[in-house]
């Protein structure tokens, strides 16, 4: 079977359920609780693509992106490079048809801060050198020392001899995420995982990281699961490369689609306060008036709202929306295009429920506030 | 400078009036400036936005307004503060006592990083009636206030106030930040970089609720942030802070629209937006210039490509480019043509 048909990265159904302790406080409750993290994702990446995964904080992304390249093992479901499945290569090695070894090498990171990734007491030559040594170690050192300043130089870090002898508190901001970079595309990648690399980054920054992403995504031949909280960034990334934006909350994908249509014409409510938070630079743009939500505060993913997650903020909740969970579904037969949501189902009991009033928005959400999300 | 100094004071209700303000470092290589000799009013009732990079001296320009400046910094100039029916108030001559009362009553604020300023050991509750006590105000008409405004940043008072800080998650601590920070009913709110640390929905609400409150409580705002972005539609004023100084002061349509200063327009055009072609979006080569070093002439002309012998020489003082709109900048007229914007200037959304 030829391996470019089919998907680099496939997840199916994948769930990470953590059991959390309640810290200091655990003497109170008996019991851990299990906070669902990713709760039954699917998810694929093809060779070269571009999927941006967008969310707030505690929604799950991070953990999927991390399930995704084969740091966290997820509680149930599959995750498969080119049809391996990642944890069975590690547990079996001899049955593997890819080694993990393999698997590990071609699925690499950027953290969300590169700088705590370097170690501060290495130059930038060792922290570059070290995993070049343990993948190429016929690689000799002159050699490597070649295509480490050869990929300095080509980030932009010029002169890298310079460079390379730095430690990395010597090193900007922007510098940093570069080395981060660097230290991930040496190792040839399929895919690199690159967690919220932008927004730390100064605005007049931001553009330039981007660029320089793409174009060593495209020189590479690499793809990117890009995650951030930002759509404008995400839109950047995806809509120049033709890639994916998929929307997540509380542990599920709630929209994904190409970023045109996510954003211009986004099916989901969450999606849609998700692109009214996005900040429009044009003065008049004025998008005043009611917040698009019924409550700002994100609720307690140990204890996750019955029906659809989003309903105890949906300004659209009807009652169904309480019991009954609405699956990740094309928006019309055709397209390829997903939402969870009951309204783009036209002959959906959903219109005929009726709305969740405000008697019951107010116990929804105090008993939703108090959760320690972060 | 003064001709423009002079105007700005006789056409507004002016609240806080900054001179010749200055903060300074001594450092082993030299005299840091991190903020120059700055003049800006801020008038009654409305939200200024100040922007800048960082290391531009925002913060510092917002730690100046109540005398906050920490050492080894020194703060030099004049900073007025006009109360709405009471005498003038000389901020950098007051006592520790008369800042003490300046600060919450007066002009509050919330920092950045305040979150972790909560002491973890108290309640919520503890904090507002401990801010409260502290400044002679009635408990109960404290109290009263503090859960309204409770209430109007989505949060449930009786919930909230006997929580611990490690209870609730930072987009609500920020929020209970904020409502502190109004409860004994100041005149002025400064706040820097006051969401920069939240989620865009979460940012984006509180904004809309500030908003709210800055009507509902005639308050003025001075919003500090590095997201020009953030305060395009709820800013009054804007004004843009490079290398330790005002480079463009004027309303988010004169500023954003029709910007005069090189600067702000390639801050303009370097920002993500998801309605901006994306090739017209590019970034600003060059770094900001070292607080140190003394650069002669324009601060920005290193990195400016209008840049020429009279930039590298002279320094353009903030001057009118048009009705209450300011730029720092000998070649503004040229603008237009040599730095298109990014964005449409029409009133499309």
């Amino acid at each position: 079977m030829s391996r470019s048909d089919e998907p680099v990265l496939s997840m199916e159904d994948v769930e990470v359920h953590f059991e959390e302790s309640e810290g200091f406080l655990g003497g109170m409750f008996s019991e851990p609780d299990l906070v669902r993290a990713v709760d039954g994702v699917d998810l694929e990446i093809g060779t070269n693509e571009v999927v941006a995964l967008i969310g707030e904080s505690g929604c799950g992304k991070t953990t999927l992106g991390k399930a995704a390249i084969g740091l966290q093992e997820p509680t149930a479901g599959s995750v498969k490079y080119r049809g391996q499945d990642i944890w069975e290569a590690r547990r079996n090695e001899e049955k593997a048809d890819i080694p993990y070894g393999e698997i590990r090498r071609s699925l690499q990171i950027i953290h969300q801060d590169p700088g705590s990734s370097l170690n501060p007491n290495e130059r930038v030559i060792s922290i570059l050198a070290k995993p070049m040594k343990i993948w190429e170690d016929d690689l000799s050192a002159e050699d490597r020392k070649a295509r480490i300043h050869g990929m300095l130089e080509r980030v932009g870090m010029s002169p890298a001899s310079d460079y390379a002898q730095r430690y990395p508190h010597q090193l900007s901001g922007g510098e940093t995420q570069r080395v981060a970079l660097v230290r991930a595309l040496l190792m040839n990648p399929d895919v690199i995982l690159a967690d919220e690399p932008i927004s730390a980054l100064d605005v007049s920054l931001r553009v330039d990281m981007m660029e320089l992403l793409l174009d060593l995504q495209d020189q590479f031949d690499t793809s990117f699961l890009f995650i951030s909280h930002n759509l404008s960034n995400a839109r950047y990334l995806a809509e120049k490369t033709g890639g994916t934006i998929g929307i997540m909350y509380l542990g599920e994908i709630v929209e994904k689609g190409s970023a045109d249509e996510v954003l211009n014409d986004p099916q989901h409510p969450y999606t849609k306060a998700l692109r009214w938070a996005t900040p429009n630079i044009h003065p008049d743009s004025a998008d005043n008036g009611e917040l698009p939500v019924r409550d700002i505060d994100i609720p307690d993913p140990i204890d996750p709202p019955s029906g659809c997650r989003f309903h105890t903020r949906c300004p659209e909740a009807r009652e169904v929306c309480q019991e009954e969970t609405p699956g990740l579904e094309p928006v019309t037969a055709e397209s390829d295009r997903l939402s969870a949501c009951f309204r783009p189902r036209e002959d959906h009991e959903y219109w005929s429920s009726q709305p969740i009033t405000d008697e019951e928005r107010t116990s929804d959400s105090a008993s939703n506030r108090g959760a320690t999300v972060d | 400078m003064s001709r423009t100094v002079q105007a700005e004071r006789s056409d507004a209700d002016t609240v806080i009036e900054v001179r010749d303000t200055s903060v300074t470092f001594d450092m082993d290589r030299g005299k840091s400036r991190v903020l120059d000799s700055v003049n800006l009013d801020v008038r009654r009732g409305e939200i200024l936005g100040v922007i800048g990079e960082s290391g531009a001296g925002k913060s510092m320009f917002a730690s100046a307004l109540i005398d906050a400046v920490v050492d080894p910094g020194v703060l030099n100039g004049d900073i007025t503060y006009y109360p709405a029916d009471e005498e003038p108030v000389d901020v950098l001559e007051l006592d520790d006592e008369g800042v003490r009362q300046l600060r919450w009553r007066d002009i509050s604020f919330v920092f950045q990083g305040a979150l972790s300023s909560w002491n973890p050991t108290m309640t919520f509750e503890a904090h507002f009636k401990e801010t409260i006590r502290a400044h002679d105000v009635s408990m109960e008409e404290g109290m009263k206030r503090g859960r309204e405004l409770l209430r109007e940043l989505y949060l449930d008072p009786d919930r909230v106030l006997d929580s611990y800080p490690h209870e609730l998650s930072g987009g609500m601590k920020q929020r209970m930040l904020i409502a502190l920070s109004l409860v004994l009913d100041p005149e002025v709110l400064v706040l820097d970089e006051p969401t920069a640390a939240l989620d865009l929905l979460m940012q984006r609400s509180i904004i809309t609720l500030l908003g709210d409150l800055q009507e509902e409580y005639d308050l003025t705002m001075v919003f500090v942030t590095h997201d020009l972005e953030l305060l395009a539609d709820l800013a009054d004023r804007l004004a843009v802070m490079y290398a330790f100084e005002f480079v463009e002061v004027g309303t988010p349509r004169e500023l954003i629209l029709d910007s005069k200063h090189p600067y702000t327009r390639s801050l303009i055009n370097s920002t993500p937006n998801l309605d901006t072609p994306i090739d017209k979006m590019h970034t600003i080569p060059g770094e900001s210039p070292d607080p140190v070093e003394t650069l002669q002439g324009c601060s920005y002309h290193p990195r400016c490509q209008l840049a020429d012998d009279l930039c590298e020489t002279s320094d353009p003082p903030l001057e009118d480019v048009g009705e209450g709109h300011r730029a720092a900048c000998h070649y503004w007229e040229d603008v237009d043509e040599e730095i298109p914007l990014s964005i449409e200037g029409g009133a499309e959304p």
